[in-house]
């Protein structure tokens, strides 16, 4: 339930300064939580930000306060892992906008105190950016070791090459894109609709009332499911097989264990996110193109990004953010002369493949952070 | 770990500073013994697990094919092309050198020389596409689709009106000389200079 979400406490501080929006808008102030492991040197040049996707949160390499699980980059994030907290001193906010513990829909109203909802302003990823760069003001970080990322977190960390390439001295942008295509535009809006046609999603103002709309949140989720994963990927782990019974049902229950997979995770992932969260950082992902303020170059916005060491990884069968995306991002950052790194990796597990084991990816996070050799 | 003879050779003559593509880089073998002596070197590999070694090794590598990907770098990008062992794979080696040209001033070319001596001998006894240590791969699986030779090689430059300002030629890792390399050397290495 959405509403024992919001009753979990997290590590965070609320920055008095308001927030500008790249909508117009403005927040009068901005609440971040963040998580951070491994210790900050004395000159403070061993951080590195880790931006979490669509989905993810601050939890990284810790257990999930809502469903007790591992964090999600358990595998990559740790003593002695590529990104080695031995080293360095790892941070990872909470997108502005999502519902563990930063500024988003659930957060009250300055006057009334009620859930703002959908009056909370329509966001973008430079606008997530902007908070994560007030984040590293108040704990007095001038400047990244570098800033990782994949997928929307990849987004962020190419956000952040063009908005603040003095910050940061490397940029690792996993399964991303520099923009959202029609095709992961138009798969947002599925998941977006079946929230708003959830009767109980209220208009967004559900957080007082008995009901959320966790049907339509679970729908959202099972569609974008689809996307993660590989047509090869899911015919290996389910094919045509049946879910717990010998024959078909003539019926509309989950027959396939393919079904049966799909309504689990859109019901598990109820538990532990918010429906206008997951409104909210969808439409900033569709907003995104860093190209959009340059005419349509997307060189134009690395034009002060030449120093900044980029590495960018695809997947082979990833047909959500295709290598092509990511060929076209080292094509601009080749125009500024920019050192860039770029390797698609074979994996079956589709977009996913950045969060599962990938051996060849945890060598080339490591090699990219400098600590490879 | 010793480099590649031909490696070596060019390692040693690219200025520290300078500014370097090194197409076809490998595992990225060359880069770090030019990092080492303080050059800005960046590659381009056509291999994932070539691409995935170099960038472990903390270079900047940007799997692509020579063929098609050059034409993303801007003109005079860098001071210095590198074209190692992979002309003669390349399917228009005439583009690919003007290509390098175009993006650097200088370029360095290198390639096993097809009229070595023993290249002669194995196809004029034996009437069989050779097999030697510079190329070990049987005719139908080599990846080198234009055999070259180092007079070849003079004379498309010569055509194109493209200056040579060094050369190297090794036998058996040991240096030749200009006059008896057309059969004498392996292995060519030449520093190639725009016009």
């Amino acid at each position: 339930m959405a509403s024992a979400l919001h009753h979990i406490s997290h590590q965070s501080v609320t920055i008095p300064t308001p927030l500008p929006l790249d909508s117009g808008q403005s927040l009068p102030s901005v609440t971040i939580a963040w998580q951070s492991y491994g210790a900050l040197n004395a000159d403070k040049s061993n951080a590195i930000l880790l931006c979490h996707a669509l989905t993810g949160d601050q939890y990284v390499a810790s257990d999930h306060p809502a469903t007790g699980k591992p964090g999600w980059w358990a595998r990559m994030v740790g003593p002695g892992k590529p990104i080695d907290t031995d080293r360095f001193h790892v941070i990872c906010a909470n997108v502005l906008g999502s519902c563990m513990g930063s500024s988003g829909p659930a957060t009250p109203d300055p006057v009334t105190g009620a859930p703002l909802g959908m009056a909370f302003p329509v966001i973008t990823i430079g606008d997530m950016v902007r908070a994560q760069a007030m984040l590293l003001g108040h704990l007095g970080i001038e400047r990244l070791h570098a800033v990782v990322g994949g997928s929307m977190g990849g987004m962020q960390t190419l956000a952040w090459a063009a908005n603040y390439p003095e910050r940061l001295e490397r940029a690792l942008v996993i399964a991303s894109a520099a923009r959202h295509s029609a095709q992961n535009i138009a798969f947002h809006e599925v998941g977006r609709q079946a929230i708003m046609a959830d009767p109980d999603w209220q208009d967004g103002q559900y957080y007082g009332s008995a009901r959320a709309p966790t049907k339509g949140l679970a729908v959202a989720r099972m569609a974008a499911h689809i996307t993660y994963l590989s047509e090869e990927g899911l015919t290996e782990k389910f094919g045509r097989r049946l879910q717990a019974r010998d024959i078909k049902s003539f019926g509309f229950d989950a027959d396939f264990q393919i079904e049966s997979y799909l309504r689990h995770q859109g019901l598990a992932f109820t538990d532990r996110f918010d429906a206008n969260a997951y409104l909210y950082i969808t439409r900033a992902m569709d907003y995104f193109d860093l190209a959009d303020p340059h005419d349509g170059r997307l060189a134009g916005a690395f034009a002060r990004a030449k120093d900044v060491r980029f590495t960018l990884v695809s997947f082979d069968t990833d047909w959500l953010y295709p290598t092509a995306e990511s060929r076209r991002i080292v094509q601009a950052l080749q125009s500024v002369g920019a050192a860039a790194s770029f390797v698609e990796l074979s994996a079956p597990y589709g977009h996913d493949s950045f969060l599962l084991d990938v051996p060849a990816l945890d060598r080339l996070v490591a090699g990219a952070l400098g600590s490879g050799f | 770990m010793a480099l590649r003879p031909d490696l070596a050779i060019i390692a040693d003559a690219v200025p520290s500073s300078a500014r370097v593509l090194d197409v076809g880089c490998g595992d990225g073998e060359l880069m770090v013994a030019l990092r080492d002596k303080g050059v800005d070197a960046r590659g381009l590999e056509i291999d994932p697990a070539n691409v995935t070694a170099a960038i472990a090794r903390g270079q900047s590598v940007v799997q692509g094919d020579a063929n098609r990907d050059l034409a993303d770098y801007p003109d005079n990008a860098f001071d210095y092309a590198i074209l190692s062992q992979t002309l003669q794979t390349t399917e228009r080696p005439d583009l690919v050198v003007g290509e390098l040209l175009r993006i650097a001033p200088r370029a360095f070319v290198s390639f096993p020389n097809f009229a070595h001596w023993r290249v002669r001998l194995a196809l004029l006894w034996g009437g069989r596409m050779p097999v030697t240590r510079l190329l070990p791969v049987a005719w139908y699986e080599t990846p080198n689709i234009h055999h070259v030779t180092v007079s070849d090689f003079r004379d498309l430059i010569g055509a194109k009106g493209i200056g040579i300002e060094a050369a190297w030629y090794l036998s058996g890792d040991q240096p030749t000389s200009d006059a008896a390399a057309s059969w004498r050397a392996e292995h060519a290495i030449f520093l190639i200079k725009r016009a």
